[in-house]
Order: structure tokens, then sequence, then C-alpha cells
């Protein structure tokens, strides 16, 4: 078994995704596919015996601002026995963003998309146990998203 | 005048973390028993919520962020060399291992991975490695504590001391050292500092093997943690667990050989997996070998710098360690993930830069802590709350990293 190239994993993710462009500027290869496609693209790539992504190492939330009006959320995938790595990209809405979970697909998405609700409230739909992880269950507000504003108290507490 | 820093408000008083479990759905036979985040055993503050049936383990559900500091906002208001002192604060056990990382990912931005020195890059590992020691000390340490046994954490406290000193002499600080910056170090390290490696070494070497004997051959350690806390290797690739974790279960996979990262390639190591000697493979046995074998390759590692370091590369009057830290970093806008391995797994940064201003756009870091943690409930299903313990300490986590 020899690992794909990028240009033949280009061509895997197109056919079962419909499109995928390639983001410029990245290490590693970076594929933004469509919300929809995500469980397809990523069950696939997972058993798919010449990709073999073996390992979701992170998942990511970027917000991109009121400007852009865009969230995005990052897979890191690695695949050990081809030493391999992709980065997904999928971007969402910034009102009521949500995105199917791939807990099903890799057990490490469980407190990845835990920690991607909590600091950007993008939700994961059909995650096992969606809460918040870092931040006390009645915070408001996401705290990474770029327009945040910082409390003033909490709990009668100041923050300063 | 001092402001009031606490208004009360009955309302304050609620709970503001609930459980996961409810009291009145259990069943008759069940019950909720929360174990810290002020309890010495949960290495830090860490609130475990177990659903328990007398001693047997039902159900685990671990509550963190009780350290949580919100890193990567911070890290959205400043430049990345002011970043450093805060990427310490992360693993505070092993923030040498954690620099080394973040310098990379920068210094990949832009694009002058291949100019740094090779006396900075062996000085870097040098570091690196007295740190993973360290680490991994305290890991077996305190593992042994949990387990109860008391006199090897004194010892290796003793041992770890050693290499404080040391790391303090070169950096000024004894656990978070802003030493390894972007493009170079904070200083070459003091005359006499290689001399004195080669002491620690040869101090060091066989008080691991004293410690291996007390500790982890010792019958009492055996049956506390043999066939305890199984991770099976599917599992274990699963759940993305890396580091000590992933090798305990039997996978010869370390990010020093696979990317080959810094100077690494030109060292000569081993990378020790788990083998099941004592029962099956990935048990808490398993992952507490490791972590000692690998003590001696990072003693191995640290030789061969120090050869280095004395010879091809001497300290000599014009090499200035700062010359490529560059005064403004501005990266081109791009996205990267970079990794590396740290004492306790795959650390990694995604940064994603605009390329119009100094400071990261954003940065997120994947901590191996936190995702070696997650696996916790999956080990825990059944198994007495003794083992549990036994569990947790196997898993070595460090609570600043799991909260950041």
């Amino acid at each position: 078994m020899i690992a794909m190239d990028n240009a033949r994993l280009i061509e895997l993710v197109r056919s079962v995704a419909g499109t995928a462009e390639e983001v410029k500027n990245t290490t590693p290869l970076s594929l933004s596919i469509d919300a929809s496609a995500l469980i397809l693209v990523c069950e696939q790539l997972h058993k798919n015996p010449e990709t073999y992504f073996d390992m979701l190492t992170c998942v990511t939330g970027v917000d991109n601002g009121p400007e852009a009006n865009t969230m995005e959320v990052i897979y890191q995938l690695y695949s050990i026995p081809f030493n391999h790595s992709l980065m997904l990209k999928v971007i969402l809405p910034r009102e009521n963003p949500e995105i199917e979970s791939v807990t099903s697909i890799w057990k490490s998405a469980d407190w990845l998309e835990r920690e991607v609700f909590d600091m950007f409230g993008i939700v994961f739909k059909n995650h096992p146990d969606l809460r918040r992880i870092l931040m006390p269950a009645d915070w408001n507000g996401y705290p990474l998203r770029k327009d945040y504003k910082h409390e003033e108290t909490y709990r009668g507490i100041k923050i300063d | 005048m001092k402001e009031t820093q606490y208004i009360f408000s009955p309302d304050n008083l609620v709970a503001s973390e609930p459980n996961k479990f409810d009291a009145s759905k259990l069943k008759s036979e069940e019950m909720i028993i929360n174990l810290g985040p002020q309890h010495p055993s949960t290495h830090g503050v860490l609130r475990l919520e177990v659903l328990s049936d007398g001693e047997i383990i039902k159900d685990v559900v671990p509550h963190i962020g009780y350290l949580h500091r919100c890193f990567e906002k911070h890290a959205e208001s400043l430049p990345f060399n002011q970043i450093i002192p805060f990427v310490d604060r992360m693993d505070y056990l092993a923030a040498m291992n954690s620099e080394h990382a973040y310098a990379m990912g920068v210094e990949r931005m832009l694009g002058i991975t291949n100019q740094i020195p090779k006396r900075v890059e062996y000085i870097r590992v040098l570091v690196a490695e007295l740190n993973r020691i360290a680490s991994h000390l305290i890991a077996v340490g305190t593992f042994g504590l949990d387990l109860g046994a008391f006199t090897p954490f004194f010892w290796i406290m003793r041992d770890r001391e050693h290499i404080l000193r040391l790391l303090e002499w070169a950096s000024g600080a004894r656990m978070l050292y802003n030493y390894i910056w972007v493009g170079g170090l904070f200083y070459d390290v003091p005359v006499g500092f290689e001399k004195r490696c080669r002491e620690f070494i040869t101090y060091f070497k066989p008080k691991v093997i004293e410690l291996e004997q007390l500790l982890v051959d010792n019958k009492i350690f055996i049956d506390r943690t043999a066939n305890i806390g199984v991770l099976p290797l599917n599992l274990a690739i699963n759940s993305g667990a890396t580091g000590p974790m992933l090798r305990g279960s039997g996978l010869r996979f370390d990010l020093r050989k696979v990317d080959g990262y810094s100077v690494y390639p030109e060292l000569d190591f081993d990378i020790p997996i788990g083998e099941g000697k004592m029962g099956a493979t990935g048990d808490c046995w398993d992952r507490t070998w490791v972590r000692v074998r690998e003590i001696h390759e990072s003693l191995h590692i640290m030789q061969q710098c120090i050869d280095k370091l004395e010879g091809e590369h001497k300290r000599t009057r014009e090499f200035d360690p700062q010359a490529l830290v560059p005064k403004k970093i501005r990266p081109q806008a791009q996205e990267i993930y970079v990794r590396a391995e740290n004492p306790k797994g795959e650390l990694g940064f995604y940064f994603r830069t605009d390329g119009k201003s100094d400071i990261p756009f954003r940065c997120k870091v994947r901590a191996c802590s936190f995702v070696n943690l997650s696996i916790l409930p999956e080990l825990c299903k059944g198994v007495l709350i003794a083992d549990l313990i036994a569990i947790l300490g196997s898993i070595d986590i460090v609570l600043g990293e799991v909260d950041r």
C-alpha cells in the first residue's frame, strides 16, 4: 500500500463531497467542504484503505468576525500507517451554527467538539453529551467569538 | 480605597456547576461520589463525579475547567514572542517542551526553520530532554504516591531538584522558563553547563535503576497496576491517545522519530513500547514502564547532545543565540498545524495569521492531557474505586494543560 498523494486525495474527497475547495497557504493540505457532506467524507476517509485517517487529532473553531459573518470548524486528521495529514474545513453561518458530530467515527471528537461548542457556540448535532466543558454551565456568551464582551461580574465576584 | 470585591446575593450560592447525574433518578443501590476538586490524587483541580454501586464504578464524569484561563483568548491579543510565557503555564511540569513546540511552529510560519544554528537546536533538545525527565519523574513518583508508595516520591523530588537547578542556572527560573525564543534562545547555556549535565547523568543513571527496582518491579505495585485500566490499541488510536498512553498500548509511535523535527534525526534513541510484561498490553503498569524506559532514552539523547555541544558545535565568542530572533514577528497570511512530542503526548498548535498584524488571528492548542483525560470514563467502567485512582495516575495529566 502506498500513501495517496495530495492530488488523488482531493479527487477522492471531491467524488464524495461534490465540491472540495483547496485552501491556499496551509500546512498540511486543507480542503474546504460543504457542511452537509461532512459525515460522508469523514466516513470515507476513515474507512478507505487508501486513506485510512485513523486519528482525529484536533477540532478547532474559528470565528471570522461579524464582518465576514462566518465561522469555521477545522478538523485535523492524521493517518498513522501512511503518515499523512489533512485539514478538513467546514464553513458555517454565524447565526445558529450547526454541524453534524463526528463522534460516531472518532471517539476523540467527544471532548474536542464540546470545547468548540463551549467557546464558539457551534452546536454539534447527535453529540452524545453536548455540555459546556471549560466554562461554568451558567456562563453567558461564547468567549472566543470575536465580538465577545467581557463580563463585569460573575456571581457577585468582580472580574478585573 | 478598596472596592468591594464581592457583592452578596442569595442566588450566588446556588451551585454553578450542576452534576451530570440526578440523585433522585438513581437506582436504589447506586450512589454518587464526588472526588475532588481538592483532592491530592486528582493531581490538581479535577472533579470526578463517580456513579458507583458499592465499590464498583458504573460511570465517571470528569468535570474540568477549574483552572481555565483561556490561553487562546489571551493569545489573540499578544504578539507572538509575548505568548511564550503563557505557553509555559500550560504544562508547567514540562515548560521547555511546550516552548520548543511553540517556537518551532512560529519559525515554520516565518520560514526560518532551516536557518536556526545547530548549537541552538542542540541546546533546545538538551533542555527539553532534561525537562522530559523531570516530567516523567513526577508522573512516576506521584503515581506511586497515589498507590500508597511514599518513599519513591521523595527520591524523585530529590533528583528532580537537580534538574530544576540546572534549568534555573540556564534560564533564571525553576519551572516557567521563557528560555526558548522564536528564532533562538534567551541566552547561551552558562559556562560549565555541559560538564554539570554530564555529572548529573553519571549521578542519575543508577538512581533510575534504583527507582525501577523500588517501585516499578515491586510486587505490591505490580499487583495494583497490572491488568488494571487496559487500553486496547484500537481504542487508544480512535480516542486520540498519544504519548506514553499510546506507546503503552503497544504502538511504536513517537513524533520525534515520525516527524523528525529539530535535530532528532541526528540522534540515536529507541522508542520503548508496552509489551504486556506483567499483564495485558496497555495496562497501568505498561504505561509507567514506558515512562521509566523513556527516562533512560532521554539520558542517552542528552549524552549525545552534550558531546555535540562540547565538540562539533562548541561555544565560540561570536556565537549569539539571539542573532536570528526577529525584532518583529509578522508571518504571511496562512494556516498551519504544528505538533511535537511532549512528555505527555502530542502537543499541537494551530495558527491562523492574517499577514497584517503581529498577533495571531487564532491560536489553538491541542493539549495532550486534555485528550488523554477524555478516555478516563471509557477505562473506568466496572472497576473498583481504588483502581480509578490508579488509572487516573497512570494517565499523567497536568490540569494546567487540561484547562489551559
